[in-house]
């Protein structure tokens, strides 16, 4: 078994269409789940592989899809997170536009092993190429009776949609993405009920990220034992890691759990180390979400060890020394970045995506990015540091959904590990205009 | 987001004489979408039907035309306007007829969004949020696209420009000027 199990195909011409894909392996799992099967199998094959949620929370599949509750005569359904709106991460995008089969594969099989007749993959709206691929390949599909009724003469029933976003990070948050795909704003609901109990229209529901779902073709084609073996300790399987920043190679790489950082930045196979022989300064590796760390923490844990890309490797120390694996955005930055000015971006985003119905998420994010902006003015004094700290400390754990805390976390990894970087534009505001942010363009641009 | 909910009051109420209805085409694509949904469910249809309407209606939702959209699912207006200024692809106000979306966040900005933002504004002689002189483009800053590891770029209707330079921008939007139809996502 390779090392590759959602991208092994991926550069195929026309790997796209139903023809070449089922030519490479193509919906053998859906055969194999369909005619060998029963529904509660393929649960215990998810729960076997060890497969942890990948749309950044990490949660075990093969437990959330045994909560979904199975009341007699109501319908149940499963629906694909593919909003993908976290800074620093593109992989599903990857995934659905090269292999756009893969996921939907992912999708029969998963909602049989649910028992789902109805599912729904909610893509976010800037995506609209890609709703149109995935509705060629839906065609597909049906044409030749791999969706619709009575599926490969197994007696299996399911209908697919596609259903565009408006616009919002905040629908990527599983229960506001249902209110959103009940034609409502996306406003996240109070949990519980979690939505294996009341989801869609109030019906039990599963939601998971695009790679969760297509890593269920490799789990049943292989068997949940085999995957099991390939990661490290309780990071089983592959993950798709989205790579930007100031690196060689920037792209979408599948990995084996438990790849060290240092190769995954370095090596010509995945990043190819950092761009124009700079040094590396800091990396977020999880995508927006998850603290910062700087280069020493980043390579090697507090502890000495080298870090792993891993669910554990990466939260080894917590967040005074770790970070978190979380959607595998994986951003890089080199020596002459501003990890001031890189915050203000990510403070503005939050800002911009804070749905409102919280207070201290609403009120924090504003002030954070209204602080942030006053480093990036010139115009911060050093109290403006501790209140900048002040105001990402009331956030967590006083909201709705995590995006609070997502918004808190980055800004208190920048202080914790940064401090000096803020003083220096306090004590030197000129400094901001002399960081040499170099950008590609900035031999172009005209003084 | 929320901050969208103050300008409610900005919806232009502006009434048109043309009558508001969709092609034969459009039609026949809403029956679609309502299809996708249990028969009292049909709320779900909204964000589809924007979209929708937005294309349609010259890239923009005015008040005439989301009450036609209530009046298809049967809802209030209210409904309507709620979920649409609280989604930051729907345009509550008229715009350019290319609608130039430059993401901003973290990566693109490491890799010079701000200087793509600056040429541009230069170029088509106008400020980030104005409609050019000649009505051609409009550029909006947004939030991560999810195309960071081709970044810097921009998303003009439902096409992802991307690793851009000045020199690609040029040719992008000379051949913009050449086709002269407003950039679409549905
Ligand atoms: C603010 C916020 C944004 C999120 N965005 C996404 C997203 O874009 N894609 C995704 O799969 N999960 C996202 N999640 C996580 C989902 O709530 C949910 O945990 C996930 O879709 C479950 O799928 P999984 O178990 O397969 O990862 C987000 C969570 C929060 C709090
Ligand atoms: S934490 Fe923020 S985004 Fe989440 S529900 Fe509260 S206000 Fe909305
Ligand atoms: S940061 Fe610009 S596309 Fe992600």
């Amino acid at each position: 078994m390779s090392k590759k199990l959602l991208l092994t195909y991926d550069h195929i011409p026309g790997i796209n269409t139903l023809e070449v894909y089922r030519q490479n392996n193509g919906y053998k799992s859906l055969e194999k789940a369909l005619k060998t099967m029963k529904p509660d199998d393929i649960v215990e094959e998810v729960k076997k592989s060890g497969l942890r949620g990948r749309g950044g929370a990490g949660f075990p599949t093969g437990m959330k899809w045994s909560f979904l509750a199975k009341p007699e005569g109501v319908p149940r359904h499963l629906v694909c997170n593919a909003d993908e709106s976290e800074p620093g991460t593109f992989k599903d995008r990857y995934l659905m536009e090269r292999i756009p089969h893969l996921l939907i594969e992912g999708m029969i099989v998963s909602s049989f092993a649910l028992g789902a007749n109805t599912s729904y993959i909610y893509v976010r709206g800037e995506y609209f190429y890609i709703i149109k691929i995935l509705q060629n390949a839906i065609k597909e599909a049906y044409a030749a009776g791999l969706l619709g009724k009575n599926i490969l003469g197994s007696g299996y029933d399911l209908d697919l949609y596609v259903q565009p976003g408006g616009g919002a990070y905040i629908c990527g948050e599983e229960t506001a993405l249902l209110e959103s795909l009940e034609g409502k704003r996306g406003n996240p609901r109070l949990k519980p009920p979690f939505p294996a109990v009341a989801g869609l229209w109030g019906r039990p529901t599963v939601v998971n990220n695009v790679e969760t779902i297509a890593a269920v073709v490799p789990i049943v084609n292989f068997g949940g034992d085999e995957y099991a073996k390939i990661g490290i300790g309780k990071s089983t399987g592959t993950k798709l890691i989205s790579a930007s920043g100031h690196i060689n190679k920037p792209g979408v790489y599948e990995i084996e759990l438990g790849v060290p950082v240092e190769e995954f930045i370095y090596s010509d196979e995945y990043c190819g180390g950092i761009r124009n022989g700079k040094k590396l300064k800091a990396v977020v590796a999880g995508g927006s979400s998850v603290p910062i760390l700087p280069t020493e923490l980043i390579l090697t844990t507090a502890k000495g060890e080298p870090r792993l890309m891993s669910y554990e490797s990466l939260s080894d120390g917590g967040f005074a020394t770790g970070t978190m694996l979380g959607s595998g955005g994986f951003i890089a930055m080199d020596e002459d970045t501003s990890i001031v000015k890189n915050l203000f971006t990510f403070a503005r985003f939050y800002h911009h995506e804070s749905c409102g119905q919280c207070s201290p998420c609403r009120e924090g994010t504003g002030w954070m990015e209204k602080i942030l902006k006053k480093f990036i003015d010139g115009k911060a004094t050093m109290s403006d540091i501790d209140l900048l700290w002040d105001v990402q400390s009331k956030i967590e754990g006083k909201t709705i959904c995590p995006l609070g805390e997502a918004a808190a976390w980055p800004v208190a990894a920048a202080i914790r590990h940064f401090r000096h970087e803020f003083e220096e534009y306090v004590k030197n505001p000129q400094s901001i205009h002399d960081v040499k942010h170099y950008f590609r363009l900035n031999n172009l641009v005209e003084a | 987001m929320f901050q969208d909910l103050f300008e409610l009051e900005d919806i232009e109420l502006m009434t048109t004489t043309t009558e508001i209805k969709f092609s034969d085409s459009a039609q026949q694509q809403v029956q679609e979408i309502l299809h996708q949904y249990p028969a009292d469910k049909s709320k779900s249809a909204l964000l589809p039907l924007l979209h929708l309407a937005q294309a349609e209606f010259d890239g923009w939702l005015s008040a005439p035309v989301m009450d036609y959209v209530a009046s298809i699912l049967n809802i209030q207006p209210i409904e309507v306007y709620e979920v649409a200024s609280f989604y930051s692809m729907f345009n509550l106000k008229p715009t350019g007829k290319y609608l130039i979306e430059v993401c901003q966040t973290s990566s693109c900005w490491m890799n010079g969004s701000e200087d793509i933002v600056r040429y541009l504004e230069r170029t088509i002689q106008a400020e980030t949020g104005q409609i050019s002189p000649d009505g051609m483009f409009q550029i909006k800053t947004v939030e991560c696209l999810g195309s960071c590891g081709t970044a810097p770029m921009f998303q003009i209707g439902d096409k992802y420009y991307e690793n851009l330079t000045f020199e690609k921008i040029d040719t992008i939007l000379d051949d913009l000027r050449k086709e002269n139809k407003r950039s679409r996502y549905v």
